[in-house]
């Protein structure tokens, strides 16, 4: 029997090879809702906005010759103030957030053990509940009268003025409202440094402070950076905590957005101010999520 | 003082730490509950007297009962509508191995690192430049843009424990590819699809910075407080803050308990 009849032999007892049992490209076709999604209803928006953006003030279509006056606006005017206030206001928010978050994320990942899930819960919750919601709780919290000020009158006899509508309070609702922002990352990249490390780290004779800095500071930068920056760039557009925490204290550059677009009815100016705070925020979020690798941090590489 | 010692005091130096950062999140929505009590139309603390005649004004007003049904219809469809996306979005997020991947994984992400305001009033002029009229519909649209990849997350966090073995095995054992999918993908992704679902419907339904922009008339119950809290106080405004707290919280428990009941409806079965 030659090796050509064998093989048809074999081929014949098998059950017929099924066609396209597995598709070419899976993965493609698995996205392509999402991406046709996002195509329509988030990168479409931002293309209209930067179409609008060269049109000139106070029109409402795209039928006008494209001009950059909208930009020479926005530079020639004082709009770099809430820029750089909103951009302060961010950069102290993920300080003070980094400092606060350490210790917990710290403990959630490699002490806590089985209280942790109960943790996560805990501060999951809150986030379920309205923004403003949580803010306007502050404000009962610290207007005059209210449950501290209140409190500290009636019982301790102490008068103080009230930090509402300033720079900490907004502050304070900046910190409050993306805490979990800055924790959750945290706690993911603190997991991805691994127990041996640590321990060969100290056995190696390296004190707490060398083994922080040297060991788990950098094994857990990826967590830090995302959650840093995630917190960054929603404080620096942030819009309900100036306005129900802060008064007129500031005026954050997503006020000035929002005004331009609705009581300045001018969609061009709003549009040239979107499109640079959309180009600096982008630029970091891009760099930094080439930089770190999400399947590690997401789920193949936890530690314990 | 000895090592064990130290460990034991920096431990439960981070445990209070830990806890009073949650008391710290608690507080403000404690003030709200606390605050929709009072009998005043203006809040002063000490409370001097309780009631819950606003309450009775919240049941039985016909604007509140329009704002809940807005904010839950758009709550329902958003998470319906971003929990199918999402599904397939995370198996090709973690699950399969293809050639755009790494780049899909970062365009999905952009949404979540996007100033949510900026978002919505790009949405605005996007929907009025191709002639849609803004209502709860595009709010909904509004809301999937920042959702759906957040859901893509949560259940990609789960696709990434799956073993591909599985699926191959059932193909080998001649299930087809939509049998596959129903009787072994969807079973070990459940847990995600089931709290990204929820996910997407307290996010939506909490949601106002998007919501502000893009539901045109209607009105969503965040929009309504954060126009009386501007303007316009009324103490419907703890009262009905209140009430949706409590909303959210008793759809995280009852999504959590029947959860944990069909878990261990299932391990029965399993283990007879």
């Amino acid at each position: 029997m030659t090796a050509a009849t064998e093989s048809t032999l074999s081929d014949s007892t098998r059950p017929a090879p099924r066609p396209q049992r597995r598709l070419r490209n899976p993965g493609l076709l698995a996205a392509l809702p999402v991406l046709i999604f996002l195509a329509l209803a988030f990168a479409a928006p931002l293309l209209a906005v930067l179409g609008y953006s060269f049109m000139p003030e106070g029109t409402f279509d795209f039928t006008f010759p494209p001009t950059i006056e909208n930009y020479h606006t926005v530079f020639s005017g004082s709009y770099y103030i809430s820029f750089v206030k909103s951009l302060g206001l961010a950069l102290v928010t993920v300080a003070l957030l980094m400092v606060i978050c350490w210790p917990i994320a710290y403990g959630m990942a490699k002490i806590f053990g089985r209280w942790a899930n109960l943790m996560t819960l805990a501060i999951v919750i809150p986030l379920f509940v309205s923004e403003n919601i949580r803010l306007f709780g502050w404000v009962l919290f610290l207007i005059k009268g209210g449950v501290l000020l209140g409190s500290l009158q009636t019982w301790l006899g102490i008068e103080a003025e009230s930090i509402l509508y300033d720079v900490p309070a907004i502050v304070l609702g900046l910190v409050y409202v993306y805490l979990p922002f800055t924790l959750f990352p945290m706690v993911l990249g603190i997991s991805m440094v691994s127990r041996e490390v640590t321990e060969a780290a100290f056995d190696m004779g390296a004190s707490r402070w060398q083994v922080f800095r040297e060991v788990e500071l950098p094994l857990a930068m990826p967590g830090i950076l995302i959650g840093g920056l995630l917190t960054f760039i929603l404080s620096l557009g942030s819009l309900a905590e100036s306005k129900i925490l802060g008064g007129q204290a500031v005026i954050m550059i997503a006020d000035e957005i929002e005004t331009a677009f609705t009581f300045g009815q001018n969609w061009p100016l709003g549009s040239a101010l979107s499109v640079l705070l959309i180009l600096f925020s982008g630029t970091l979020v891009i760099t930094l999520l080439n930089w770190v690798d999400l399947d590690r941090i997401l789920g193949r590489g936890r530690d314990d | 003082m000895t090592e064990a010692r130290k460990k034991r005091i920096t431990h439960g130096l981070m445990a209070a730490w830990s806890g009073s950062i949650i008391v710290f999140l608690y507080l403000p929505i404690l003030c709200v509950v606390l605050a929709s009590f009072s009998r005043q139309r203006y809040f002063r603390f000490p409370v001097p007297a309780f009631d819950t005649k606003w309450y009775d004004r919240a049941f039985s007003s016909l604007t509140v009962r329009d704002l809940v049904s807005t904010s839950l219809s758009i709550a329902l469809l958003v998470a319906l509508i971003s929990v199918i996306l999402a599904f397939f979005g995370a198996l090709a997020f973690a699950r399969f191995d293809w050639r755009g991947r790494r780049i899909y994984q970062r365009l999905v992400l952009l949404p979540i690192f996007f100033p949510q305001a900026v978002l919505g009033l790009a949405l605005l002029i996007w929907f009025s430049s191709v002639g849609i009229i803004p209502d709860w519909r595009t709010a909904v649209i509004a809301h999937l843009v920042w959702i759906v990849p957040i859901v893509t997350l949560v259940i990609s966090i789960q696709a990434y424990s799956f073993d591909p073995a599985l699926e191959e095995a059932a193909f080998d054992l001649g299930a087809t590819r939509w049998q596959t999918l129903k009787e072994v993908t969807l079973p070990v992704l459940w847990p995600g699809v089931v709290s990204g679902g929820l996910f997407a419907f307290l996010l939506s339904w909490g949601n106002f910075p998007l919501s502000l922009f893009t539901t045109g008339a209607d009105q969503t119950v965040p929009e309504w407080l954060y126009a009386k809290m501007v303007s316009g106080y009324t103490p419907l405004v703890p009262t009905l803050g209140a009430l949706t707290t409590s909303g959210a919280a008793l759809v995280l428990i009852l999504g959590y308990g029947s959860w944990m009941l069909l878990r261990r409806r299932k391990s029965q079965r399993a283990s007879p």
